[in-house]
């Protein structure tokens, strides 16, 4: 069993390229299980096509506590026998939405939820805020991270920060780098910048997907690109992203730049513009009084 | 045992004790351990105090939660104390001080109780506002009568953010009860004294100054403030200011009531015991309502005498004719007492390890008997308190901050005492070590020790503990004769 993870910015696409990819994992005969890690609960709807699946945080909610579920209960079957589950928390803004996923994740192993699986996918909420949220990377979890980034300066500054976790984790449990995927936000020169930012954190750019309308038309339906339409050139890239997973054998401990070093990277890609020290703290009044006097 | 030392000999000594540590810890803990300069001016004979104590040296220092939870809100009878959080802080701290107070369980006094919220792992994820809410209902519902709430935060409701706030005003809004939210979460500060602040701080901002006095205020009212009434403490010490002509309007908090807390800013003067737990409040009251306040000890009868002349001197001469009268009562109770075992424990010496006040308060009423100090030192005192201790003391005797367990057993060892005062953690290590021993925070069962009639309870105790018979029946290893040994292997 390999236990791989997704992480990534809010709103790059995680579990929309996570779905569309572990659905062509499936049509390649792997048993899958997705663990959604996020109090949303949103990483499973395009395989069940449903809105959001009962999650374990919410039944124990109801219940009073996770000794009173059953597997059954909480893990749903979806599109060619992927399994589904979502950890759930609180609403935004009160409890403890990392306390969730750890005791979610504990229940799922300790109610057997892990056997007869060849994959199991953690879908992650954006930021590591918490050891909560780190608790998927942690010691007998995800082995492998894949960082969902797109050539947008904080998608990669995002990127760099799940690095730096991933490090910190790397030698205590052996959780390792698997590789960039970069979710096209056709931004210019995209594709170079990536694999420039993964050689600088010592991994790949594992896959460049291609934006695509056909992966919101399918999403509309609640459906992966590969259920939606599988003869779409977009399913064609998720196959190959899929392979590529499959078949990976690049697993790096990353070497997280510094802030410094990060924004020459997007100065020579010309993401971030030279910075003006003459301009910093100067109001607009300021700015004007001045070019008044120039006159 | 010997009581008199030179500076550089008790020096020698701390050292000889620190040597076993690793550099670090040596260096920091000598920090806190020093010879005592009564002058209190030389400035490298300070004890350092207030900070973190170091890992893995068995402090015994409690926390936040204990310091608001079990030391000032705790003997508020009327009220309901709610400890918030998962239920282990609330049940292991159940009933574990001794402060008694009159009333009728169930009726208008709810110390005896255990009132827990009893987190679960759904009300850490999602967190316990709800429960909490629901919590205050049934209290309600189950105790009509009481007159309050109060909210103890465990640890995990800081964590989580838990806005309990916001669910003490709406409950007490709805109930029509005082609902005090306190964020006594364990985890802040060094020890329990954050949490005396934090107690006194919420106190200040939910309760004080909220309520009326039933009947006008008089020109001799007074509050007693940081007494927690100990095995009747308080009891005691008040029929001394009644003798002195002096009104109790309120007792903070030990057999006090939320009505006192509300009303205490019409008092005319606070009169503070306990400065450590309570200072702060008491420079509220100063502030916001212009009450002056004194400190005053009312351990043993020169410090009885000192304090009652002390107060007096804030009133008028009605009040200082009395407090002479009374003064004059009391002579025959204290010389009664002195005259009884006086003679049993003269010379004896002591060492002391007690929170952050009877460190240097009970030092006087040993004294009156006879008795001699050689160590003694806070828990969790501040720079204040010790420099409000220094000129209690003798010479060169040691004085310790936050002593690890090695560092008391080892100087207990060296100096060998005559009798022992710190807590229930403490106390049958020192049996064992063959050294009579007082608990100085529960007064072990017994009290009160404050007061006239305090000061009989106490000589009592300590004789009991100091000439036990019980110490007479072992021979202490120390004490053998090398032939004695033989003697003894020979008869098998």
């Amino acid at each position: 069993m390999r236990q791989i993870a997704f992480y990534g910015k809010g709103g790059i696409g995680k579990s929309t390229t996570s779905q569309n990819t572990i659905a062509a994992l499936a049509e390649m005969g792997k048993r899958i299980m997705i663990v959604g890690c996020d109090p949303k609960a949103d990483s499973t709807r395009l395989i069940l096509h449903a809105k959001a699946q009962t999650s374990v945080m919410q039944l124990a909610g109801q219940r009073g506590s996770v000794e009173d579920l059953e597997l059954e209960e909480v893990l749903v079957t979806g599109w060619r026998g992927i399994k589904c589950v979502e950890s759930g928390g609180p609403e935004p803004g009160v409890g403890c939405a990392g306390r969730g996923v750890i005791t979610a994740i504990n229940f799922l192993e300790e109610s057997g939820a892990y056997e007869d699986v060849d994959f199991v996918s953690y879908d992650v909420l954006g930021d590591v805020v918490c050891g909560g949220f780190a608790m998927p990377i942690r010691e007998g979890k995800a082995q492998e991270i894949y960082i969902v980034t797109s050539g947008e300066m904080m998608a990669m500054y995002a990127a760099n920060n799940i690095a730096r976790g991933i490090l910190k984790y790397a030698h205590s449990g052996g959780v390792r780098l698997g590789g960039l995927i970069c979710n096209s936000r056709n931004v210019d020169r995209e594709a170079k910048l990536i694999e420039a930012l993964a050689a600088r954190l010592g991994t790949q750019m594992i896959h460049f997907v291609p934006r695509d309308n056909q992966v919101q038309r399918a999403e509309l339906r609640r459906l992966t690109v590969l259920e939606y339409s599988p003869d779409h050139p977009q399913a064609a890239e998720y196959r190959t992203l899929a392979r590529k997973i499959a078949e990976n054998r690049n697993f790096a401990i990353p070497t997280p730049l510094t802030m410094d070093e990060l924004e020459e990277l997007l100065l020579e890609y010309g993401i971030l513009e030279g910075e003006d020290e003459t301009i910093v703290g100067v109001t607009e009044a300021e700015e004007q009084a001045k070019v008044a006097a120039a006159v | 045992m010997r009581s008199s030392f030179a500076r550089e000999e008790m020096q020698a000594l701390i050292n000889d004790v620190l040597q076993v540590y690793p550099e670090k810890a040596r260096a920091d803990r000598a920090k806190h351990v020093k010879p005592n300069d009564p002058t209190g001016g030389c400035k490298e004979c300070a004890v350092k105090s207030n900070v973190k104590s170091r890992p893995g040296v068995m402090t015994v220092r409690g926390c936040a939660y204990a310091g608001s939870k079990g030391v000032v809100w705790g003997p508020v009878k009327d009220m309901v104390h709610v400890s918030h959080g998962p239920v282990g802080c609330g049940q292991y701290s159940w009933a574990s001080r001794r402060n008694y107070a009159l009333g009728t369980l169930g009726v208008d006094k709810f110390m005896e109780m255990q009132f827990t919220s009893d987190f679960q792992e759904r009300d850490i994820v999602f967190g316990g506002d709800k429960k909490l809410g629901k919590l205050c209902d049934e209290v309600r519902e189950l105790f009509p009568l009481a007159h309050g709430i109060s909210i103890q935060s465990e640890c995990p409701i800081g964590l989580i953010g838990d806005d309990i706030e916001a669910v003490a005003k709406k409950k007490a809004a709805e109930l029509g009860v005082t609902v005090v939210p306190v964020r006594c979460e364990g985890f802040r500060g060094v020890s329990q004294s954050l949490g005396h602040h934090i107690a006194n701080d919420a106190i200040r901002d939910w309760v004080l100054g909220k309520g009326e006095p039933a009947t006008e205020p008089g020109p001799y009212d007074v509050a007693i403030i940081g007494d927690y009434n100990i095995g009747g403490d308080a009891w005691a010490s008040r029929k001394i200011f009644e003798d002195m002509g002096l009104s109790v309007v309120a007792q903070w908090s030990g057999d006090g009531t939320l009505a006192e807390l509300a009303t205490t800013h019409r008092a005319k003067l606070n009169l503070i015991h306990c400065y450590r737990s309570m200072n702060y409040i008491c420079r509220s009251m100063e502030e916001q309502y212009g009450t002056p306040w004194v400190e005053y000890n009312f351990f043993g009868p020169t410090k009885i005498v000192e304090s009652m002349r002390k107060i007096a001197g804030f009133f008028d001469d009605v009040v200082k004719a009395r407090a002479e009268a009374a003064i004059a009562r009391y002579d025959a109770v204290f010389r009664a007492v002195n005259d009884k075992y006086r003679p049993r424990l003269e010379g004896k010496t002591f060492m002391l390890l007690v929170g952050g006040l009877r460190p240097r308060h009970t030092v006087g009423a040993y004294e009156d008997l006879g008795m001699e100090v050689i160590g003694t030192g806070y828990e969790f005192g501040h720079n204040d308190d010790y420099q409000r201790t220094y000129p209690e003391l003798s010479e060169a005797i040691l004085v310790y901050d936050d002593p690890t367990e090695y560092e008391l057993e080892e100087f207990a060892r060296r100096l060998r005492p005559d009798l022992m005062g710190a807590g229930i953690k403490e106390k049958y290590v020192y049996h064992k070590l063959g050294l009579p021993f007082r608990q100085m925070h529960s007064w072990d069962y017994s009290g009160p020790y404050h007061g006239v009639e305090g000061f009989a309870v106490f000589a009592r105790d300590m004789d009991m503990a100091v000439n036990a018979p019980v110490w007479n029946l072992f021979q202490a290893p120390w004490k053998v004769e090398p032939g004695e040994k033989l003697a003894a292997a020979a008869k098998g």
